[in-house]
């Protein structure tokens, strides 16, 4: 168990050097030309960096500051040293250091992943398994026909209909009133149970038909069979097939959480919530690079970060993963 | 010895949208104590839906069941889900033909058995566990203290079959099922297996029901034996009565198609054609289209178990000198192509 987990923690790190030389790639070998800067003219990087009209003494402070005057392997190795130790970069444009507007962010884009998560496993879990276990069922049949819909639909049209709705006719929501939840508890939730459920809409109808999916199959295995065979009661064999069918499950929430936590940029955008994705979108529209770097990088992180913890967890409840 | 398992004429059927699936079509037999008793078949004969019935594994909403399956004189086919439950595991154990899926994978053996102990008997936890830890040793299990908190990929494929069986005795059952138990194995674990059982069976005193397509298995370890076909019993006798003197022509086809080591050269001897489906079973006798003695009455009149005398039954058209004069040639030719 500890060799794997050590094995894992390795190849996490591994992966997020990756991940930043895929994005050092992007950003600064890209954009015109390999970055470097050609001769009497500034480096195309600085220049965007330096953010809208810049100035020519800024970019060459950036290019020097950077070391973009450098060679590619050099600059690699700056920015990777930076990236490791946290340093995400500053927006020239808008004046702040990039890692201090994340964290800023970062609790109302937890607040809206986890919560939405909590809401589609309460739904998805329950009624996935009760769809499996009384198959063919009204109830079933019903959750399926409701799981499809909420898998099919697309969370911006969800999200503009919900605003629609809740907002505009019935007032009963009120978009860009979010507060964070030290601050003001009451208006932290009023903020945000209607993004949570439009969030959680479409995951809890695949975490739905996962999980029925993962029962069914599950019912059907032979130590299932044994469990019966040796006398144990109803439920008790059902909860030997839930935890086999719901171990999957940590693997998907995992995921989800980790690309959520990266943003949920339309969300975000459509009910005004100040999180990471909001901050992307801005970033985007203003084109402020570094800004848009640090919030790609950090994304990544996040991601890996819960793979990583995904994997553990997975190991813990899944005692052949450990010896292989 | 007492009669333990008593099956009156069972029939199983599946409804389907292809037709009515006679999986068990009118089969009688019984089990003593201390017997070891072989049900032969090919696969899709019946002979693992008859035991799993007899369990009440088979989802009674998707099987016709009726006829009777006395257990230590109750009907198990008349009593509620909650009683069945109760003398499955404790009274009547089975064990299965795959131990690497039987097992569930996320629990240490020690703990499934464990398990198995306490869902019937009012122990402490760690009473159960020392009964666990002797049960895997007196299965041949080596430091079963250790291998109690293994996991059930940490074991051998005999080993796990050894577990199922050490779960199967936690409550000295009076009758022990095995469907198909060595079918997984290498033949030398299967020799261990088998001498394994045999063992169980005298020490704690069990019927044992032997399911298996192998009749060298049945050979030698049952003392009766009965023959499956279809869904239907066409032979049934001791062991001996059936290796020696069979009555059937399937159970002719069964003996003969089994290679001889000192038959070299020789080509294999099948039976002809393939099982028949269980939803268009044949009419009469359900063999008849493989069989190359049908005469008269085959396609027309299903052949009752009839027994010849000396307990030995069989389910054949055919008279009893018909089948002698038979057998007899067969034999010839074989020995014949043999030497």
């Amino acid at each position: 168990m500890f060799q794997y987990m050590v094995r894992r923690l390795l190849w996490a790190f591994v992966m997020i050097v990756l991940v930043i030389a895929v994005v050092f790639a992007i950003f600064f070998v890209l954009p015109g030309g390999a970055g470097r800067r050609e001769d009497g003219r500034a480096s195309p990087v600085a220049v965007l960096m330096a953010g809208r009209n810049p100035r020519p003494d800024l970019v060459a402070d950036i290019e020097h500051r950077l070391g973009l005057d450098r060679p590619i392997h050099i600059q690699f190795g700056l920015y990777l040293g930076r990236a490791l130790k946290g340093d995400l970069g500053y927006s020239y444009q808008s004046q702040y250091d990039v890692r201090d507007a994340v964290f800023r962010r970062l609790p109302a884009t937890m607040s809206l992943a986890f919560g939405a998560s909590i809401v589609w496993l309460m739904i998805g879990i329950p009624l996935g398994v009760i769809s499996a276990l009384r198959r063919r069922s009204l109830l079933d049949r019903g959750s399926m026909l409701l799981a499809l819909i909420g898998v099919s639909m697309p969370t911006f049209w969800l999200g503009l209909m919900a605003v629609f709705f809740f907002d505009s006719r019935l007032g009963v929501y009120n978009v860009g009133d979010y507060a964070p939840l030290t601050e003001n508890p009451v208006q932290w939730f009023k903020a945000l149970w209607l993004p949570w459920i439009v969030l959680a809409v479409v995951s809890a109808a695949f975490y739905t038909r996962m999980v029925r999916g993962n029962v069914l199959e599950v019912q059907g295995e032979d130590y299932i069979r044994t469990a019966r065979a040796k006398g144990l009661k109803e439920r008790s064999v059902i909860r030997h097939a839930l935890r086999s069918a719901l171990t999957p499950v940590v693997t998907m929430y995992g995921l989800d959480v980790g690309i959520l936590l990266g943003g949920a940029i339309i969300t975000e955008r459509i009910f005004a919530i100040p999180g990471i994705g909001l901050l992307a979108v801005e970033a985007i529209t203003s084109s402020d690079l570094p800004t848009i770097l640090g919030v790609t990088v950090f994304a990544a992180f996040f991601v890996i970060a819960m793979n990583l913890l995904v994997d553990l967890v997975y190991a813990a409840l899944d005692p052949r993963v450990r010896y292989s | 010895m007492e009669t333990l398992l008593e099956v009156k004429d069972l029939h199983v059927h599946f409804p389907t949208p292809d037709g009515v699936v006679k999986a068990v079509d009118g089969l009688s037999f019984s089990v003593r104590r201390r017997e070891t008793f072989g049900i032969v078949g090919e696969s899709g004969s019946g002979k693992s839906v008859t035991n799993l019935t007899a369990l009440g594994l088979i989802d009674r909403k998707a099987a016709r069941v009726s006829g009777e399956v006395l257990f230590k004189g109750r009907d198990l086919l008349s009593l509620s889900k909650e009683e069945l439950r109760r003398v499955r595991g404790k009274e009547l154990a089975m064990i299965f033909q795959d131990p690497f899926a039987c097992l569930h994978p996320f629990y240490r053996v020690g703990d499934q058995i464990v398990e198995a102990i306490l869902c019937h008997d009012n122990v402490s936890k760690r009473q159960a566990e020392q009964r666990a830890i002797d049960l895997l040793g007196a299965v041949g299990i080596p430091r079963p203290q250790d291998r109690f908190r293994d996991y059930p990929h940490q074991y051998s494929g005999g080993m796990r079959q050894r577990a199922m069986i050490a779960m199967a005795l936690s409550h000295n059952p009076d009758l022990l099922i095995a469907d198909e138990p060595t079918t997984a194995l290498d033949v030398t674990v299967q020799a261990q297996i088998l001498e394994l059982i045999d063992r169980i069976k005298n020490e704690f005193n069990v019927g044992v029901i032997l399911i298996t397509h192998d009749l060298g298995v049945v050979a030698d370890v049952a003392q009766s034996v009965m023959v499956m076909y279809a869904g239907r019993a066409v032979e049934l006798g001791t062991r001996d009565e059936v290796f020696e003197n069979p009555q059937h022509p399937y159970t002719w086809g069964l003996l003969e198609s089994i290679p001889h080591i000192d038959q070299k050269g020789s080509r294999l001897i099948p039976i002809e054609g393939s099982p028949p489906s269980l939803i268009h079973v044949p009419p009469g006798c359900s063999f008849h289209p493989r069989c190359p003695h049908r005469f008269e009455p085959c396609d027309k009149e299903v052949p009752a178990l009839v027994d010849r005398g000396s307990g030995h039954l069989d389910a054949c058209h055919l008279s009893v000198e018909d089948k002698e004069r038979i057998w007899n040639e067969r034999e010839a030719r074989r020995t014949k192509a043999v030497s």
